[in-house]
């Protein structure tokens, strides 16, 4: 079967700002996203988890120029000020066309 | 004094609270799924909403006017107070500052359910429309804070409309305020059916209520760690703060025709500090501000404050004002 490489960008958040990030994800050209909740702890000692609520996964797969533009606009607005993750990951896709 | 102390620090209320906080001293296990405490929160927002809007209907306008100002009046002054100690007398940064301002500046439902039962427990019944004046204190004083937070540090805000939705959008204020309508409009007639299930004054209104307080005990319980990290001018700002604020509200209240119940429960909604609607708006627009603080102070700090020692204090200072004690 033919597979399109793209990107899969990773997202991991405060859950205070899914409505907020979903809305730039959807303006930065992702065509869609899953969200999953999760908890964890990182380097500011579960200072994501102060407030009520999971934190958030989100994930989306898009084109290269598409996932730049996303990892610009996250670390410009968010890392310094919330617990707060991006990568991006290499993925194959089955039917390319529906994420670009 | 001692014995209004002694009455409160026994109620079934109380202890449920100090056995949740035990519970995460010695590290069990125990726990209230998530679902539970979101329905218990329901249950008692929309149960007092409703009453509220029951007894709101038998109110006229000239008895509700002058408590409806003292309360908008409250509801700006608390979070410029906060501010100006924590700024100025505590030399917090902008952020800090007005992040837990606007905690103080917003309302404690669960405290202004603690000190209705505790006031209705003692025969001082308050007026009927108090659930409305909790609604126009819950979203001034957030927006007062965070106003200043935003103009002083120069931090890039959000649109004030968009913040505006989400404090009125809210989960109490769509609770509070949609019951306060549908329970002016059902009637008595109605309201005799339900009101076994919703009285506020009722036994499962009560027993649910302690559930609930076994979670905010455990809530408080978790933050106790934190205590040492906000330092002795946070931990003393946590119990004079809502003092001076709960003096205020008995004091304005009773000046405003206020019963000595009505008057407590004025002067615990000024004292208490919100831990639902504020974190997440202060959150999202001070992100600088640190959580720790504002939560710390909010669950650990203040509200076993009220709950256990303030609401009798603000009592015995609306009966002093009464002429009553």
């Amino acid at each position: 079967m033919n597979s399109t490489p793209l990107k899969m960008v990773v997202i991991v958040a405060e859950p205070v700002l899914e409505t907020r990030l979903v809305a730039e994800l959807r303006e930065l050209g992702a065509k869609g996203f899953s969200i999953l909740e999760g908890r964890g702890e990182g380097s500011r000692h579960a200072h994501a988890t102060d407030l009520p609520g999971s934190n958030v996964r989100i994930e989306t797969i898009v084109g290269e120029d598409v996932a730049d533009r996303i990892m610009a606009h996250m670390s410009e607005h968010y890392f310094a000020h919330y617990s707060f993750i991006a990568y991006v990951i290499d993925v194959a896709v089955a039917r390319g066309e529906k994420y670009i | 004094m001692n014995e209004i102390l002694r009455v409160n620090l026994l109620s079934p209320i109380a202890l449920a609270f100090v056995l949740g906080v035990l519970a995460r001293v010695i590290r069990s296990e125990f726990s209230l799924p998530k679902e539970i405490y979101q329905g218990l929160s329901i249950y008692l927002l929309w149960s007092l909403g409703l009453h509220g809007g029951v007894e709101l209907a038998h109110a006229t306008l000239s008895e509700i006017a002058r408590p409806a100002v003292v309360t908008l009046l409250i509801g700006c002054l608390t979070p410029i107070s906060a501010y100006l100690t924590l700024r100025y007398l505590g030399r917090f940064g902008e952020a800090d500052s007005a992040g837990i301002a606007a905690h103080y500046g917003s309302v404690s439902a669960v405290t202004f359910i603690a000190a209705s039962t505790f006031v209705k427990g003692m025969g001082a019944e308050p007026e009927g429309f108090m659930p409305t004046l909790l609604t126009l204190l819950e979203s001034p004083g957030i927006h007062i804070a965070l106003a200043i937070g935003v103009l002083r540090s120069g931090s890039k805000s959000r649109p004030t409309s968009e913040l505006l939705h989400e404090v009125l959008t809210g989960r109490t204020m769509v609770l509070l305020v949609g019951g306060l309508i549908v329970g002016f409009l059902i009637g008595d007639k109605n309201w005799t059916v339900i009101e076994p299930f919703y009285d506020t004054k009722g036994a499962i209104f009560r027993g649910a209520l302690c559930i609930f307080m076994l979670e905010m005990g455990l809530l408080a319980g978790s933050r106790l760690g934190d205590l040492k990290k906000v330092g002795p001018f946070l931990l003393a700002f946590g119990m004079i703060m809502p003092l001076i604020h709960g003096a205020l509200g008995a004091w304005l209240g009773s000046v405003a025709g206020l019963s000595v119940g009505g008057a407590t429960m004025l002067a615990a909604m000024a004292a208490s500090a919100s831990y639902i609607a504020a974190p997440p708006a202060v959150r999202m627009t001070l992100p600088d501000a640190n959580p720790t603080y504002y939560l710390t102070l909010s669950l650990a700090i203040t509200f076993p404050f009220n709950v256990l020692v303030g609401i009798p204090i603000y009592f015995t200072i609306a009966q002093m004002a009464h002429g009553v004690a």
